[in-house]
């Protein structure tokens, strides 16, 4: 018996809704990108979900989700290299030490 | 032929052109210049002289410009009177340039008066020549001018200033008199020619009897002011300031004379309303009296041959007033030669000496032999004795005031010429003879200042014989012709004449028992005739009068015009000035405080607002997706709705 698609969709909704938390409250820069990981791991999910639900086409969302693994291993790679051109500015990797753009 | 007239006061106009222009880079030769031209002015003169002689006249003219609907013309216009001026006009004229060379030749601004002296000798030629009062008044206006030039050629000196100052302000009020008379005539009988006035012109305007009159005398008055009469005579003696040969030119034979020429010319319509002639004949003979009485004291060598030339132009005036017209212009060509060889002697001794004061000379007839002898002449003409010729002349005139109806005339001018014979021969015998008062270095005169006394001297001797009974009175025949109205018929007086002889020499005798026999004998009489002696030497007090009188109430009425102008225009002014800066205190507080204050309040509120909104830019990346996050839900929120 499948899991029915609103399992998935609350599943992936408590995903994203870790993911948000740990962008607004982790200091730490690491840890904000992991958090957009798990951000984009819950579209990622629903976006399969929605696939398999769909009658006609079912592979399309499945192209999608592989086209944002690749971009989000891409956003990796740029923010952790960011993070290694802060650190080595200000020396520290925590967001809220980092107020250049202030008033 | 009549046209080469017109070269007459352009050889000198020429001269003038090119002494002014050139005068530096030529230096000393500027008065061979000046003097060419005057001799070429003799030389084409000559011609129209012998015409005029033998009873020609010349007229030629052009029209200017319309007035009214009458031309005002420019032109030549000679008879027998202007022939006569033109005579002593261009040969004493040069004499006295020539002469100028040997007086002038150290002053520094030697070409500067040759050329003023051809600019003069210009203006008074065509004076002498104008056909119409137009150019005669231009003329005049030109020779006065010259005046104030030559008076205050040393203008270095402050006396000098000031005297060419005085003799052209004083002359200027005859002018105005002279102009309004112009006028008067012109709007009375609508011409300004010459030769229109005569007895047969005017007898169309019978009726304006009383504009004529006053026009008459309003022109007497510009010969007032010229031949410094009574009451404007104060000028001339103050003109002596300027270089001798001046004085003689100028102020001696011919300017001063052109108001007798102008007396002469409108002699017809002074003759046709006699009114004015009582004017002239009381001023002139007034003048001759005061003026003589002034010279008696003088101490200045040239300020007694001022004061003789004041009274010699009273002599001219009266005489035409008495309607002598051929004895007042006999005795202006007589005057115009002894009177500029006095002029010219007292040069050559204020050259040779270097003072002009009569008190410090003495004897100097032995050291200056030219000189003195011709001065003795001039002074034996001037004195009337016979046969020179001042005393001819002089007869004339005493002749006319004998025959006319006032006896008065005749006793006063009497009396004027036994003190002219008086003051004359104090200054001779005060400076040639006795003994040397003061050491003095003393030189004779070059021979070109000696040469023109001489021919001067020639002169004074024999032009009175032409008026005499000797040549049956050819002058006054010659002279009549150009007259315009009734003149007194000549007559031979035998009482007048050995009358005047008697007191010509008295006055000499008198003044020879002064200051030669017995020199206590003047201050003796100067003690006992003291108020006569202090009246005399003090002008009467005229000077001071002036001041005290006309020159203190311009001198108040400027000042009341300058308070004037000071309180009330200035006042005007400041006070505008003081509102506007008032005003302008108060717009520019409005400025400050309104206008900037709201331009600065725009800026303060978005100061104020922007302050507070730049709280939100903390620059903490996670805030701002905070925010982000709470608008997708708000936008969301309201999707749903």
């Amino acid at each position: 018996m499948p899991i029915p698609l609103s399992h998935i969709l609350i599943f992936s909704t408590l995903l994203f809704a870790i993911g948000l938390y740990g962008v607004l409250v982790r200091r730490n820069v690491i840890g904000i990108l992991i958090s957009i990981e798990l951000i984009l791991n819950a579209v990622n999910v629903n976006l399969i979900a929605f696939s398999r639900a769909h009658p006609l086409n079912p592979e399309m969302g499945q192209v999608f989700a592989i086209f944002v693994i690749t971009l989000a291993a891409l956003a990796a790679t740029v923010g952790l290299a960011i993070v290694l051109a802060l650190y080595r500015v200000k020396r520290t990797i925590y967001a809220d030490e980092v107020n250049l753009l202030k008033w | 032929m009549v046209k080469l007239a017109y070269l007459i006061p352009l050889f000198p106009l020429a001269s003038f052109i090119t002494l002014i222009f050139f005068g530096k880079r030529l230096g000393a030769k500027s008065a061979l210049v000046a003097i060419g031209a005057s001799l070429f002015s003799l030389i084409t003169a000559a011609p129209f002289i012998c015409g005029a002689l033998a009873g020609q006249t010349y007229a030629h003219s052009f029209e200017w410009l319309y007035l009214a609907g009458k031309p005002l013309s420019f032109g030549i216009w000679i008879d027998s009177l202007s022939a006569m001026m033109l005579f002593v006009v261009t040969f004493v004229g040069s004499l006295i340039i020539i002469y100028s060379v040997g007086y002038m030749h150290h002053d520094p601004r030697f070409p500067r008066f040759f050329a003023y002296l051809s600019l003069f000798m210009a203006a008074m030629l065509s004076l002498v020549l104008s056909p119409n009062f137009v150019m005669f008044y231009m003329s005049w206006e030109l020779v006065g001018l010259c005046s104030y030039l030559l008076i205050g050629f040393w203008f270095e000196k402050d006396s000098a200033a000031r005297a060419s100052k005085k003799a052209f302000i004083t002359t200027r009020i005859g002018d105005v008199a002279l102009f309004l008379g112009i006028l008067l005539l012109f709007f009375t009988t609508g011409t300004l020619e010459l030769k229109n006035l005569n007895p047969e012109f005017l007898q169309a305007f019978a009726q304006h009897s009383r504009a004529l009159t006053l026009a008459g005398i309003l022109i007497f008055g510009g010969a007032v002011g010229k031949s410094a009469q009574f009451p404007l005579h104060v000028w001339l003696p103050d003109a002596m300031e300027g270089p001798t040969p001046v004085s003689a030119l100028i102020h001696a034979a011919t300017m001063v004379a052109a108001g007798v020429y102008l007396v002469a010319r409108s002699f017809g319509l002074i003759t046709m309303f006699p009114d004015s002639l009582t004017v002239i004949a009381t001023i002139g003979t007034l003048t001759a009296f005061m003026a003589a009485f002034f010279g008696l004291t003088q101490t200045d060598i040239k300020r007694v041959l001022a004061y003789s030339t004041i009274s010699q132009l009273g002599f001219m005036i009266a005489a035409l007033g008495l309607k002598g017209y051929a004895a007042g212009t006999f005795h202006l060509m007589t005057h115009a030669f002894f009177k500029a060889l006095l002029f010219l002697g007292a040069g050559s001794v204020i050259h040779g000496t270097g003072t002009q004061d009569i008190r410090e000379m003495g004897g100097l007839l032995k050291k200056m032999p030219h000189t003195g002898l011709t001065f003795l002449i001039a002074s034996l003409a001037i004195a009337g004795v016979p046969p020179l010729s001042g005393f001819w002349s002089k007869d004339e005139i005493l002749v006319a005031a004998f025959e006319s109806e006032h006896r008065i005339f005749y006793y006063v001018l009497s009396a004027t010429a036994a003190m002219t014979a008086f003051y004359m021969f104090r200054l001779v015998f005060l400076t040639f003879f006795g003994k040397p008062r003061k050491e003095l270095h003393v030189h004779e005169s070059p021979a070109v200042m000696t040469v023109p006394l001489w021919l001067l001297a020639v002169g004074s001797a024999v032009l009175g014989i032409p008026g005499s009974p000797w040549m049956n009175h050819f002058f006054q025949h010659f002279i009549n012709r150009s007259i315009g109205g009734e003149a007194l018929e000549h007559a031979m007086n035998p009482f007048v004449m050995n009358v005047s002889v008697a007191l010509g020499v008295g006055g000499i005798l008198l003044a020879a028992l002064f200051y030669l026999v017995f020199p206590a004998l003047a201050g003796f009489f100067g003690k006992i005739l003291r108020p006569f002696y202090l009246a005399s030497y003090h002008k009467l007090w005229f000077e001071e009068l002036d001041q005290a009188t006309v020159i203190r109430a311009w001198y108040g009425l400027g000042g009341l015009l300058a308070r004037f102008d000071l309180d009330v225009i200035d006042g005007a002014v400041n006070g505008a000035g003081r509102e506007t800066l008032r005003l302008s205190r108060i717009k520019n507080w409005i400025d400050v405080h309104i206008v900037d204050g709201l331009v600065n309040a725009v800026g303060a509120v978005t100061q104020a607002f922007s302050s507070l909104l730049r709280r939100i830019q903390t620059g903490l990346i996670q805030n701002y997706l905070f925010i982000l996050f709470l608008g997708i839900l708000v936008i969301l929120f309201f999707e749903q709705r």
